[in-house]
């Protein structure tokens, strides 16, 4: 089977800082992917570059290619908002619309698409919210604003917003970061369990997450791709020495 | 589910809106612009030696100058400050510097809306308390001018003493130095230009207001003749000059414009640079 | 080095003398800043006192009455000048609002941010040119510009509907809307611009992943402050009912019921006082005048307070979510 994400050459600017030099790497298709490495490597920036969140700073510039189910998204004619709609994302603190309630926050994606019919849009919100586990604890109260949950709800109710839109692809940037463990061992079950429909690329600071939930991890280091390979063997065997410190805690 | 051409609609509104907004940028700015232009291009000609130092002319009279109103307007802006300045300092100490006294709050509040009163309203409060005691005079008008005064200057001078950090204020109370010289030695002193700032953007301010100065003083034609006397405002003067049907007076009020907009956007100007040189 | 006490006696006495210094501040710093309490209650107390004889004599017909004599029937009545106000502001806010909008969302949205701080800078200025110069500029750059290319061509367009039938003088009721609507434009869009920027910018982000286009993102950001932007929508009706000297100069001050047209002369509220308080020559019509001045204020207390509670309310709570 192709791979999902194919990205080559990929280089990332904020202003005169070189951020990502030359990466190359494929993401394979309904599996979890995680990025590793230490703070400032670019992991996040290099999540951004998939789905051209990059350039939404005034600072940023992009070069290579990044193809997606063998589109360049960065090739002439190609819609950024377009390719945010197969690519979702889910951010490091959970973002609800607190203007707005948990029905509203799901369908907000939809709506933009005109999507009006309530039919539907009930279907949806009941299937984002069962796939993301939230929807027995939420039920009788979808229309409380966003911000009323906890923050483990909170940010399922962002994945389950990501997901309402059918995207192909999530991306995932530390999405556990803000929460506790039980609310983090929540979101780690969750992703498994979408990694059958989805394909998942996730950054990570805590390697003992990328160990629990991914398929195949990255390591990054200051801007380039140090090691990619199947999790197992990255954490098992390491071939690169920078890797290997890394796993094993010796800095970082 | 979705309409076939529905996102095509969204990106057409998408430039549309794009569009408007810088198109409302421009509406906005055109006006500036002009005004500048227009003061600058009908201003000059009226400005030679004797607009600096003939006072107003008569009816019919040719020549003249503003000499009078410039006198008038530093006295009676000069007052305003006397009586503006103090309190304005004073009341933004308070309020930054007892912010958790429940006064403060009301204080605030009211001081905000103290600066949404419309100027004409104050001049007419001046007119009810002084003018109606002891007639048209410079302190009439220089009252109500600092009631406008008090406002701004209580909130840039509250806002620029909040932005010097607390641990400073908590080394010198730690160094045993009693609050109040805290204050005046340590925080007044760092937030200086800032404080300075927001009085000299409140001077511009009063240097424009003519309606407050109409109910107060009214026209007066020639120079300065004590405080319990009206006193001649190079901004009053725009507006006779401008609604009566004498050419030689509709010259003085494009004169007088250049003079007013050059000292009120210079402060304001000035200002800015003056800020800005701290980072 | 050697920093220690003497001994208790010469500590304590400090310590008092400390606390007392304080407290003194405390009081005359908050004396100073009662003194803008004071003010505003004197202001209301010497327009009531003022206006009580123009009170006992018409009561609620002084709001009510048509008619503004006062030569010989020596009546007062300000409801067309409450109609001319309410009116040109309107105007103002119909055409000032839109394009507030579009400057608040250009500074903190569409703009760059190095260049927004030039644009900021000139919209502020805008702000700072005297009222008295936009009357000027109104009654010899807008009014001649107005009459010769736009009133013609509108009502050439649009004549067959009332409101812009009739003769043209160049000043009148729109004329004076449109400086206003200039006048409130740098405050109402600065407000906004503010509101806008304490948006974080995880918001903005959230529904860019989901596929917004850059419209979609900004109508989040303008939701997320929509208390907000009414309060600074009602921050500008406040300045504009109280603008004296600029529509003084453009209106063409006529006091009648209803103008024929938008192109027609009107007064307002503000323009009456600035013209006829100076000439007012019996306590009646001082008085009158001084009615007048009160329900301005009134009016204009009522919605500033209201404004500001609007506009703090949204600040904080944007900000408090913005915090967590």
């Amino acid at each position: 089977m192709a791979p999902k994400l194919e990205v080559e050459d990929l280089n990332a600017w904020f202003g005169t800082k070189q951020v990502l030099k030359n990466i190359n790497i494929k993401i394979e298709e309904n599996a979890v992917t995680a990025i590793i490495g230490p703070s400032g490597c670019g992991k996040t920036t290099f999540l951004r570059c998939l789905n051209r969140m990059h350039e939404i700073n005034p600072d940023a510039r992009v070069s290579g290619k990044v193809l997606f189910n063998g589109l360049n998204i960065y090739g002439n004619g190609v819609d950024p908002v377009m390719i945010r709609k197969k690519i979702g994302m889910v951010f490091q603190k959970p973002n609800p619309f607190p203007m707005m309630s948990i029905y509203d926050n799901v369908v907000a994606g939809l709506k933009l698409n005109g999507v009006r019919d309530k039919k539907s849009l009930d279907a949806v919100v009941r299937r984002s919210l069962e796939l993301v586990n939230l929807w027995d604890e939420v039920k009788d109260d979808l229309n409380k604003s966003g911000a009323s949950l906890s923050g483990g709800q909170q940010q399922r109710l962002c994945i389950a917003r990501a997901l309402a839109v059918e995207p192909e692809v999530l991306l995932m940037d530390e999405p556990c970061s803000a929460l506790d463990p039980i609310s983090t061992a929540k979101i780690e079950v969750l992703i498994r369990k979408l990694a059958k429909t989805y394909t998942i690329v996730i950054v990570t600071h805590n390697m003992q997450q990328a160990a629990r939930v991914s398929d195949y991890t990255a390591f990054f280091y200051l801007g380039e791709l140090i090691e990619y390979g199947p999790t197992k063997q990255i954490f098992e065997n390491p071939k690169h020495e920078l890797t290997e410190k890394y796993i094993t805690g010796k800095f970082g | 589910m979705r309409k076939p051409n529905y996102y095509k609609l969204r990106l057409i509104k998408d430039r549309v809106m794009f569009l408007l907004v810088y198109l409302s940028l421009a509406l906005a700015l055109i006006p500036l612009f002009s005004i500048l232009y227009e003061v600058v291009q009908r201003g000059i000609p009226a400005i030679n030696l004797d607009f600096f130092i003939k006072p107003t002319p008569t009816v019919g009279e040719k020549g003249g100058g503003v000499a009078n109103a410039i006198q008038g307007t530093l006295i009676t802006i000069g007052l305003a400050s006397v009586i503006g300045i103090p309190v304005g300092l004073m009341s933004g100490i308070f309020l930054s510097e007892y912010s958790e006294h429940k006064l403060s709050t009301i204080i605030r509040f009211f001081n905000d809306v103290l600066s949404g009163v419309p100027s004409i309203i104050i001049g007419v409060f001046a007119y009810a308390l002084i003018v109606r005691s002891i007639g048209f005079s410079v302190i009439a008008a220089a009252f109500a001018l600092s009631i406008i005064m008090i406002p701004i200057v209580t909130r840039t001078v509250e806002e620029a003493l909040k932005l010097i950090p607390m641990n400073i204020r908590e080394a010198a109370i730690a160094l045993g130095v009693p609050r109040w010289k805290t204050v005046v030695a340590i925080v007044l002193r760092g937030a200086r230009k800032a404080v300075v700032t927001g009085i000299l953007l409140s001077i511009a301010r009063i240097a424009g207001e003519s309606a407050p100065v109409l109910v107060t003083m009214g026209f007066w034609r020639w120079w300065f003749a004590g405080l319990d006397r009206p006193a001649a405002n190079l901004a009053l003067n725009i507006f006779i000059f401008a609604m009566s049907p004498f050419e030689n007076w509709i010259v003085l009020a494009w004169g007088s414009a250049l003079i007013l907009i050059l000292l009120v956007l210079g402060i304001n100007i000035a200002v800015r640079i003056f800020i800005r040189g701290r980072y | 080095m050697k920093v220690k006490y003497k001994n208790k006696h010469t500590v304590f006495p400090y310590l008092k003398w400390l606390i007392i210094g304080d407290n003194i501040f405390k009081i005359i710093s908050a004396l100073f800043a009662s003194t803008i309490l004071l003010l505003l209650g004197l202001m209301v107390y010497e327009l009531i006192k003022g206006s009580w004889l123009s009170i006992q004599t018409f009561g609620l017909d002084f709001i009510l009455g048509t008619k503004w004599d006062p030569a010989i029937s020596k009546v007062f009545g300000a409801l067309p000048l409450i109609l001319g106000t309410a009116v040109t502001s309107a105007i103002a806010l119909l055409i000032g609002v839109p394009i507030s909008l579009g400057v608040g969302l250009a500074l903190s949205e569409y703009i760059p941010k190095r260049y927004g701080f030039v644009i900021s800078f000139l919209v502020e200025l805008l702000a700072a040119v005297p009222s008295v110069i936009y009357g000027l500029w109104g009654m010899f750059v807008l009014i001649p510009f107005l009459r010769d290319y736009i009133y013609s061509h509108i009502r050439a367009l649009f004549g067959f509907i009332p409101i812009f039938s009739g003769p043209i003088y160049g000043g009148g009721v729109l004329t004076a809307g449109i400086v206003l609507a200039i006048m409130i434009i740098p405050t109402v869009s600065a407000v906004m611009r503010d509101l806008f920027m304490i948006v974080p910018n995880s918001q903005r982000e959230a529904i860019i992943a989901l596929g917004a286009t850059k419209l979609e993102t900004v109508k989040t950001v303008v939701s997320y402050t929509r208390s907000g932007v009414i309060g600074a929508i009602i921050l500008g009706l406040g300045r504009a009912i109280g603008e004296t000297m600029a529509v003084t100069m453009v209106i063409g001050n006529r006091f009648q019921v209803w103008p024929s047209s938008l192109f027609d002369a009107w007064y307002t509220m503000s323009a009456i006082i600035a013209n006829e308080l100076l000439e007012a020559t019996y306590d009646l019509y001082v008085s009158a005048l001084m009615n007048v001045a009160l329900a301005l204020l009134f009016i204009t207390l009522v919605i500033n307070i209201l404004s500001r509670l609007i506009v703090w309310r949204t600040l904080r709570l944007v900000r408090g979510i913005a915090k967590e």
